[in-house]
């Protein structure tokens, strides 16, 4: 089957959903992949998000890339040989001291998911987890990496299978343009692991009460996540996805499609 | 950005050995500042030696205080259980700055060593003393509304931008430094950063080679009354306008010891000892805090775009003593001011 080929992350039964629910378009995405509306509408007229969520994760949500074979080192002026985890796997490869851990991963390892925004540690957009860590990796250079473990937006997913922040910015809407939610979702992660070791903010009723797993009130999460900038201003919206994560109930979706939109 | 050799510092001594011996390279922290400034040209180091590795990390009780070592970072930090209930003014100093990632990089030494954020330092086409001294200052006479009210020279008003740096004023802080064949020493913290006088290029006493390795904080009563208030143009992750430190111990309604220390009006940390002085002795009243920031406040030498700042200070300098008075509980100066309205 020509679709087989097309879909291999599907499972029969996906395909099959996939034909019968959308005959008009099957062509076009084998032949130029799924489109935003082609998402939107899987995920309007079906319900069936998980569906939805596959085809669009394949391409864009985990930001999943070819691996490309790391090149032979060449020597160069004041390179660097280094060995570090990048989403579970050992790379070795010599860098330019010069280059940051944003440009090695986007540059080298050909993992774009991570943003360049302002390429001054001022928007966050680049955001990605070393050693447990939500750290800048504009300001990382790629040399002090040596050893360490960095996760980046690519490594979240198990699988096919979104991780839960990633499904949680999808069914809130916390984006528009996208640009900064790889950080955005890094960020949030992150934070989820430094609220259960109780760790302060500048909002903190008192720091110096003991610590303990903390409960993050909107407030909390808006001071925490203030290091990565939402230029459509999303931020509603972010705030929701992060809450549902954090939080033991569900949060109501905000959003529907308009009638007749379908 | 230029070329450079990095080298992942071995051990301390041989780290400072190298850095000693060239006048162009640098001791790498978090390079939350230096890389950036790097790549825009500001600083150009031939050398970066990084000593995030070495073990510099630890926070622990020293004497009847605790030592912060040098190389643990601003996250870690502001959150050890020791800070946090012997030193909250340093945790809330420490979180009202930068965001979460920046924390997580950034280091206490580097911390110390970041430069100012006056646009004329950063832009390589304007005249900076800092940068490039004999150019002349650009800010004087150009938009300085972020600059310094008090302590400036002609050769430059930029201001000191760290906040964790007037926590560590007030409380009395001392750093420690290793330098080249074995040597150490100690630094008052009110000696460590310079004001500019004729040399805004020096923004502290190290010398070429000289690492930080801890920072002393000396047991104090000031943890139940202690506030770190930051002004600035949005509520999170931006730079003060006027930031202070606030910190008091009283006996029977009367201040027996206050410690004030103000951010964002000078080009070091402002150890606000008029205000002190006046304030000892007195009862702890809000109108004795205003007429002590006044008295502070008489000195300052507001330049063309910023006289908000003489005021912004005033109001802030009485709004921190009255928050530490209230247990430096996040939210309580806030409430209070909603309910005057």
């Amino acid at each position: 089957m020509q679709e087989n080929a097309k879909f291999p992350d599907l499972s029969d039964a996906e395909r099959k959903a996939l034909e019968e629910l959308m005959p008009d378009e099957i062509n076009e995405i084998i032949s130029s992949g799924i489109k935003r509306r082609h998402f939107l509408k899987l995920f309007a007229v079906t319900g069936t998000a998980l569906l939805a969520s596959h085809m669009l994760g394949i391409e864009q949500l985990m930001a999943r890339s070819a691996e490309l074979s790391t090149p032979p080192p060449l020597p160069i002026e004041n390179g660097i040989n280094l060995s570090f985890k990048v989403n579970g796997a050992t790379k070795k490869l010599m860098v330019d001291s010069r280059m940051t851990l944003l440009d090695m991963l986007r540059e080298r390892l050909e993992l774009t998911g991570s943003k360049k925004g302002c390429d001054h540690g001022q928007c966050g957009a680049c955001t990605v987890i070393v050693d447990d860590k939500r750290v800048l990796s504009c300001l990382t250079l790629a040399a002090t990496c040596e050893d360490k473990k960095v996760t980046t937006i690519e490594g979240l997913a198990t699988g096919n299978e979104l991780h839960p922040m990633q499904s949680s910015f999808i069914k809130h809407d916390g984006f528009q343009c996208g640009y900064c939610t790889p950080g955005q979702i890094c960020s949030a992660v992150a934070l989820m692991e430094e609220a259960k070791n109780g760790e302060a903010s500048y909002v903190t009723a008192n720091v110096r009460e003991k610590k303990a797993a903390v409960k993050l009130s909107d407030e909390e999460i808006r001071e925490r996540m203030s290091g990565n900038i939402c230029r459509c201003g999303a931020y509603p919206n972010i705030v929701d996805a992060i809450r549902e994560v954090h939080g033991d109930k569900a949060v109501a979706q905000l959003w529907q499609f308009a009638e007749g939109t379908n | 950005m230029r070329a450079f050799k990095y080298t992942n510092a071995p051990d301390s001594a041989s780290a400072i050995r190298t850095v000693s011996a060239n006048p162009a390279a640098k001791f790498l922290g978090g390079g939350t500042n230096l890389v950036d400034l790097m790549k825009e040209d500001v600083m150009h180091p031939t050398e970066l030696m990084d000593v995030t590795r070495l073990s510099y990390t630890k926070i622990e009780k020293k004497n009847d205080g605790v030592s912060i070592g040098a190389t643990a970072t601003n996250s870690t930090t502001a959150n050890h259980e020791l800070i946090r209930k012997n030193y909250p003014l340093l945790s809330m100093a420490i979180l009202a700055g930068a965001s979460a990632q920046i924390r997580n990089m950034a280091t206490n030494g580097g911390n110390l060593n970041q430069r100012t954020r006056c646009s004329y330092f950063y832009d390589v086409n304007m005249a900076c003393n800092k940068r490039e001294p004999g150019s002349g200052c650009a800010a004087l006479n150009g938009v300085n509304k972020n600059h310094a009210i008090l302590g400036w020279s002609e050769k430059c008003v930029a201001t000191y931008p760290s906040d964790m740096a007037v926590a560590l004023a007030a409380l009395d802080a001392v750093v420690q430094v290793e330098g080249p064949n074995n040597s150490s020493r100690s630094i008052p913290f009110a000696e460590f950063h310079r004001l500019p006088a004729d040399h805004p290029e020096k923004d502290n006493n190290l010398k070429q080679g000289e690492l930080i390795t801890a920072i002393d904080l000396p047991a104090n009563q000031l943890a139940e009354k202690s506030y770190y208030l930051k002004i600035r143009e949005r509520s999170s992750y931006a730079f003060a306008l006027v930031s202070v430190a606030a910190a008091l111990v009283t006996e029977g309604g009367r201040i027996s010891e206050v410690r004030i220390a103000l951010g964002g009006v000078a080009h070091k940390p402002w150890r606000a000892t008029v205000a002190e002085k006046w304030l000892t002795g007195k009862e702890a009243t809000t109108a004795n805090f205003k007429a002590a920031a006044a008295a502070e406040m008489k000195n300052a030498k507001p330049l063309q775009h910023n006289k908000y700042k003489v005021g912004l200070a005033l109001n802030a300098i009485t709004r921190a003593l009255e928050g530490a008075m209230q247990g430096g509980a996040y939210g309580t100066m806030e409430a209070e001011s909603t309910s005057k309205n």
